[in-house]
């Protein structure tokens, strides 16, 4: 969607698009800024978990009786200290401590709080766990197999009809499409039919996940973690723990990268449990060796895809299977694969099927527009393979068959005016597309999509007495928000940008703000810290014809400032923001603007992307030489931090390639 | 076990602490100083997000013994800006959007610094070789490049 489209029609900015410093550049180069392993608290013990070094296995028996009397340690907790409660989500309950069964390599079965790490080091060492090994599966193909380990006695896959008797490891089906790919293949003068493998890539972000836990003896609790969503932490915890939520308040530390992979908990009820159960601070700092083996990367897949082709380039039609293991728990990102995996392709017949699969691995988390990726990979292979057999220009093949306005996407909707076509003319108009490739060099291009998000937001804009601005937003910044909303909110105040500072306020300081993922914070937040500034104008003006008494329709804010209407309103000299604010006492009390609701209509993304490569076919090294990447992002907020999104994301597909 | 008591210096200043014998100057100088901007990455010497100099030399303070420091001068990030006034290479990063997340930014910055120590003018290969210990996820290093080579001008002017 055109970024301007049903919003204001001003299309010049003084703020948004300019690159200034962001507002917590200095602490992050000065090393003042603290991440989630940075916070301590007096009286703080260490917390460390246990993890099962099997990867399927049945607990018979847990002694901690030897661990719970050597000196120095505070709290031990196991399952049966974190049962079932009503609401809570099963799978994130069995996840974060292993009941009957340890699911996968690394999942929590115990965990301890002591006076320092060495002491809980040694406790660790002294529970006693009667493990009963089963046999286990971690590739999705073989776990799809009839007689493959179960590792849910339950899990009876939805989607299919009849519904099945028996349980498998096959959670649900689903179907998305249009026509019938039978007749499009029919109609094809070529077909590629071909079958793809991607592994559990992890996100690898540098920082281990870490919390702070402080939970008194009244049952209100304190929690610092690195998330990229708080509130989710927050109601999750308290969930999975019986607390109000109105009893835990949790604050986002600065957060050391996620890319989806802090979108769940982990480590945080065990640290409140602990501390709970002690009665004082406890801090549970992830190893590296944890994040790997008890974190979750995005799916492995097995995919299979068909496409067919008139001789012209047209692609009559696509078909695809993908299955997708999650980890030991339901909830692999297969339908978004499905969903996206032929969105760039505007397509009479195409039916995709997406099998959700559990295997004895870590319970995958988000990477990336989960799903999308590997879908992708598959995809843009054989449309590159289509091209390849026509003897057609690969851009030209993509732009005979792209997704445009009134496209009817795979997944359901008609797209409205969207981007690709124009990516796509920009890499062919690119110098980089017509450099000459010389021996053992190779030039691939992809196209790629995202639906983007908006999801529930509440912000919060208080205007001080000497004219600055605070603006709270609860989604945390995982990459330069805080300086995209400060932009966005000065625009709107007509103020100047480091007159705002933007912070990501505690959860008991607004109200519930989704994730930040789906890359819907600049939309989501930025739409609502627009909404919360406009706000903020009128309650700006409404003073001004208080202080003039005028009536409040009689006037407008521009440039900063509260103008009367029109000569009829009164010969007034305009007010500034900082002139208003000064006042506020005498006028009635405190600014603010604010903002909560459900963001919708985010626009979808597009991107197609040029890699050149030279590969040394004695040993297979491949070097990038050069990689283009033209992406459809909308309204570039702050351009470096948009650019840095562009850079970042391909110099991760690359290590996910490679 | 009973701690190994150590004097070092730290960014100019006279410290010291008691720690374990296995312990790592990161942790020691993380849990016991309170300089928290030297950050554990990995714990393996693989990411370079807990980079400090010891006696000039760049080292991975996550693989080095917190006795190891006795006699010894370690800087950090915590002493890289005077005052108020950034170090060149803080600036630059600033201003090249060279961070994302921010949690590698100490890492290499502390890294840059013993490099245009001894190199003044680096070619672009030289420190993408020299900062080939330190992992950054989100940037994907172009804006790092560009912000360390235009400090490195600034500071040879």
């Amino acid at each position: 969607m055109p970024l301007d489209q049903g919003a204001p029609k001003k299309l010049k900015f003084r703020e948004v698009g300019t690159r200034p410093l962001r507002p917590d550049g200095i602490d992050k180069v000065t090393g003042r800024a603290r991440f989630g392993a940075d916070a301590s608290a007096p009286g703080m013990l260490v917390g460390r978990i246990l993890r099962s070094p099997h990867a399927h296995a049945k607990i018979r028996k847990i002694d901690a009786s030897a661990a719970e009397k050597l000196p120095g340690v505070k709290a031990v907790v196991t399952g049966a200290d974190i049962p079932y409660r009503e609401g809570a989500d099963r799978w994130v309950w069995m996840n974060v401590m292993a009941q009957k069964k340890a699911l996968y390599d690394g999942h929590a079965v115990a965990a301890v709080a002591a006076v320092d790490a060495a002491t809980a080091r040694k406790a660790l060492k002294l529970i006693k766990i009667d493990y009963e090994v089963l046999a286990h599966v971690t590739d999705v193909d073989e776990a799809m197999k009839p007689g493959a380990p179960l590792l849910h006695d339950d899990i009876f896959t939805k989607g299919v009809e009849p519904e099945p008797k028996k349980p498998s490891n096959v959670t649900e089906r689903y179907e998305v499409g249009h026509g019938d790919p039978e007749k499009g293949f029919a109609e094809a003068d070529v077909i590629i039919e071909r079958s793809f493998k991607t592994e559990a890539t992890h996100q690898g972000y540098i920082e281990p996940h870490a919390c702070l836990a402080n939970v008194g003896a009244d049952g209100t609790g304190e929690l610092w973690v690195c998330t990229q969503g708080h509130y989710m932490v927050r109601d999750v915890c308290a969930s999975l723990l019986g607390m109000d939520i109105s009893k835990l308040r949790v604050t986002a530390s600065e957060i050391g990268g996620g890319f989806g992979g802090k979108t769940t908990v982990f480590i945080e009820p065990v640290a409140l449990a602990l501390s709970r159960k002690a009665g004082r601070p406890v801090k549970v700092v992830m190893s590296r060796e944890e994040v790997f083996r008890a974190t979750g990367p995005t799916s492995s897949a097995s995919m299979d895809v068909k496409m067919g082709a008139k001789k012209d380039g047209t692609i009559t039609g696509a078909f695809a299977e993908f299955r997708y293991q999650g980890g030991a728990f339901p909830g692999s990102p297969v339908q978004f694969g499905a969903m996206t995996a032929f969105a760039c392709y505007d397509l009479k017949h195409v039916k995709v099927i997406g099998y959700d699969v559990v295997a004895n691995r870590p319970k995958q988390a988000a990477y990336r527009a989960p799903g999308a990726p590997m879908a992708a990979f598959a995809v843009e292979s054989v449309v590159a393979e289509l091209a390849e057999q026509l003897k057609m220009d690969p851009l030209e093949f993509r732009l005979k068959n792209a997704a445009k306005e009134g496209t009817k996407a795979a997944y359901g909707p008609t797209f409205g005016p969207i981007g690709l076509v124009e990516t796509i003319k920009a890499c062919q108009k690119h110098p980089s597309y017509k450099i000459p490739l010389k021996e053992n060099q190779g030039r691939g291009v992809a196209s790629g999509f995202w639906f983007n998000f908006g999801g529930q937001t509440c912000v919060s804009l208080n205007v001080n007495g000497d004219g600055t601005v605070a603006l709270s937003v609860g989604t945390p910044d995982i990459g330069g928000s805080r300086a995209s909303m400060s932009l966005m909110a000065a625009e709107e105040l007509g103020i100047p940008y480091d007159k705002v500072r933007t912070i990501v306020a505690d959860t008991s300081s607004l109200g519930y703000n989704d994730v930040t993922d789906g890359s819907r914070v600049t939309f989501a937040t930025g739409l609502a810290t627009i909404n919360a500034a406009r706000d903020c104008v009128q309650k700006l003006c409404a003073r001004a014809a208080k202080i003039w008494a005028i009536p409040e329709e009689a006037v407008t804010w521009e440039n900063g400032k509260a103008h009367p209407a029109g000569d009829n309103a009164g010969k007034f000299e305009p007010l500034s923001l900082a002139e208003i604010a000064a006042k506020a006492g005498n006028t009635g009390g405190p600014i603010a603007g604010h903002c909560e609701f459900n963001a919708e209509n985010a626009g979808p993304g597009f991107a197609t992307h040029i890699v050149d490569v030279e590969v040394d076919p004695e040993t297979g090294r491949t070097e990038v030489l050069r990689y283009l990447v033209i992406q459809d992002a909308g309204k570039a907020v702050h351009p470096s931090y948009v650019e840095g999104q562009f850079q970042g994301g391909a110099v991760q597909g690359v290590g996910w390639a490679l | 076990m009973s701690g190994v008591h150590v004097s070092t210096t730290i960014n100019g200043d006279a410290y010291e602490f008691v720690c374990e014998p296995d312990e790592s100057l990161l942790d020691a100088l993380r849990n016991r100083l309170g300089l928290t901007g030297a950050k554990e990455g990995c714990g393996t010497g693989d990411c370079g997000a807990c980079s400090v100099t010891l006696d000039g030399r760049l080292v991975c303070s996550c693989l080095v013994l917190g006795a190891e420091a006795e006699g010894k001068e370690i800087a950090t990030i915590e002493g890289m800006a005077d005052g108020e006034a950034l170090h060149p290479l803080q600036k630059k990063f600033l201003e090249h959007a060279a961070l994302q997340c921010g949690i590698c930014t100490p890492g290499f910055l502390v890294a840059a610094r013993a490099l245009l120590e001894r190199h003044p003018d680096p070619s672009e290969t030289e420190i993408r070789f020299w900062l080939a210990g330190n992992l950054c996820r989100c940037t994907g290093y172009d804006k790092i490049v560009r912000a360390v080579m235009d400090a490195a001008a600034e500071m040879r002017r």
